[in-house]
């Protein structure tokens, strides 16, 4: 039953604003993400509150499940280019995933 | 008083004193849509009556204004205010370009009191969207700098606001008129309904802005109140020479008054990230918005009265 030996992956997720959406889609793929799944957030943090009421005040959450040299690539990418002025947060986290070929 | 009027304070005091009231994004999300087709629907019904080259010189007067007001902006913040280069070129794009919101209400103000106003109104706030966002990127980068104008583009004319005005400007020119009574119900005799309950986000969002105010303090405030008037100054005596009427020439000062809050903080965000968000945000929806839907709407209709009345139209 190979299908449900697990394998280890990394799952990255960022926490950032709704206005980066397209243009951080555009890097993931450039990067080697296989694929994302992205939610609306709000929360607060050091650059204020983000209620998610309208447009400019909303917060979104990615995730990507990829293998280490990726999530390597990809955050070192995000924290070159949006660190210094957007509100960003990236978590890393070890995952076992039971599809492989698709991460 | 005017109840959207109140549906507005509703929001401001219901924010300023916490309460738990929210509406879900989605709602927001769906009455700013239907106001934006709403108005341009009725837009392109009333320019499906009049020949569409006389347009052009008014078109060409929103461009100049749009191009210019931003100007104006850029060196009062700089200057007097000593705002960095990236948040005067930020904040001044917010105030060269409209805001829907305020010009629904101003259009409503009118409405009710049976007064009419020219067809193209809408067709001249679809205009003044956009020149103030290109002046604000060349002010904070320079006109050689690596922007990316392909994007930036695509964020200005592809954007929530331009497609549904213009999308709806297009469905209401090129319907049949008679067909076009099926939808009238939801987009033209529910307007104000709609408008309301937008006001009374707006009233939500503009108090959750009023704790920033108070550290960016009294320059700020200065100019979210002074510009509006200016601009409206500029609105009334360009509106007048344009030969508009008392009501469209008080919608043309209303659109010069009011600040962005949709389309240019996205664009803004995406071409000048160093720029402060909070910064321009509060001064819009903040100071001005507020200013112009509670004192700025009958101000500036009481300006239009005047300047038709001094300037030969």
């Amino acid at each position: 039953m190979d299908e449900l030996k697990p394998h280890s992956r990394k799952l990255l997720t960022i926490v950032t604003e709704a206005a980066l959406e397209a243009s951080l889609c555009r890097d993931l793929e450039r990067l080697g993400a296989h694929g994302y799944t992205i939610t609306n957030a709000r929360g607060k943090g050091s650059r204020g509150k983000r209620e998610a009421g309208w447009d400019s005040d909303a917060n979104i959450r990615i995730d990507v499940v990829c293998d280490d040299a990726t999530a390597e690539r990809i955050s070192t990418e995000m924290r070159r280019r949006y660190y210094d002025n957007y509100a960003m947060i990236l978590l890393l986290s070890d995952v076992q995933v039971l599809r492989p070929e698709k991460f | 008083m005017d109840p959207i009027i109140l549906f507005f304070m509703l929001g401001l005091v219901a924010g300023l004193l916490k309460s738990e009231l929210r509406l879900p994004s989605a709602v927001y999300e769906f009455v700013s849509i239907l106001l934006l087709l709403s108005i341009g629907l009725k837009g392109g019904v009333e320019l499906a009556l009049q020949p569409f080259l006389g347009l052009l010189p008014d078109v060409l007067v929103a461009i100049v204004i749009g191009l210019l007001l931003p100007l104006v902006a850029f060196t009062v913040l700089s200057r007097l205010g000593g705002f960095k280069r990236a948040d005067a070129a930020s904040i001044a794009a917010h105030y060269g370009s409209v805001s829907v919101g305020t010009y629904a209400v101003a259009a409503a103000w009118l409405t009710s009191r049976g007064i009419g106003f020219d067809a193209h109104l809408p067709l001249l706030l679809v205009v003044l969207e956009v020149p103030a966002i290109l002046v604000g990127i060349v002010l904070a980068r320079g006109i050689f700098s690596d922007t990316h104008w392909h994007k930036v583009a695509h964020e200005v004319f592809l954007g929530k606001g331009i497609v549904l005005l213009l999308g709806g400007l297009l469905i209401g020119w090129w319907s049949d008129p008679a067909a076009l009574a099926g939808i009238e119900p939801l987009f033209f005799d529910l307007f104000k309904g709609i408008l309301a309950i937008f006001l009374l986000e707006m009233g939500l969002i503009a108090a959750s802005r009023f704790g920033s105010l108070r550290q960016y303090g009294i320059f700020l405030l200065a100019f979210g109140l002074a510009m509006p008037l200016f601009g409206a100054v500029i609105g009334a005596v360009a509106g007048t020479l344009m030969g508009l009427s008392v009501g469209g020439t008080m919608l043309f000062a209303t659109l010069i008054a009011s600040a962005s809050y949709i389309a240019v903080p996205a664009a803004m965000r995406i071409s000048v990230p160093e720029a402060n968000p909070t910064l321009s945000l509060t001064a819009s929806l903040g100071i001005t918005f507020p200013f112009n839907v509670l004192l700025g709407i009958p101000l500036y209709w009481k300006l239009a009265e005047a300047v038709h009345a001094g300037l030969p139209g």
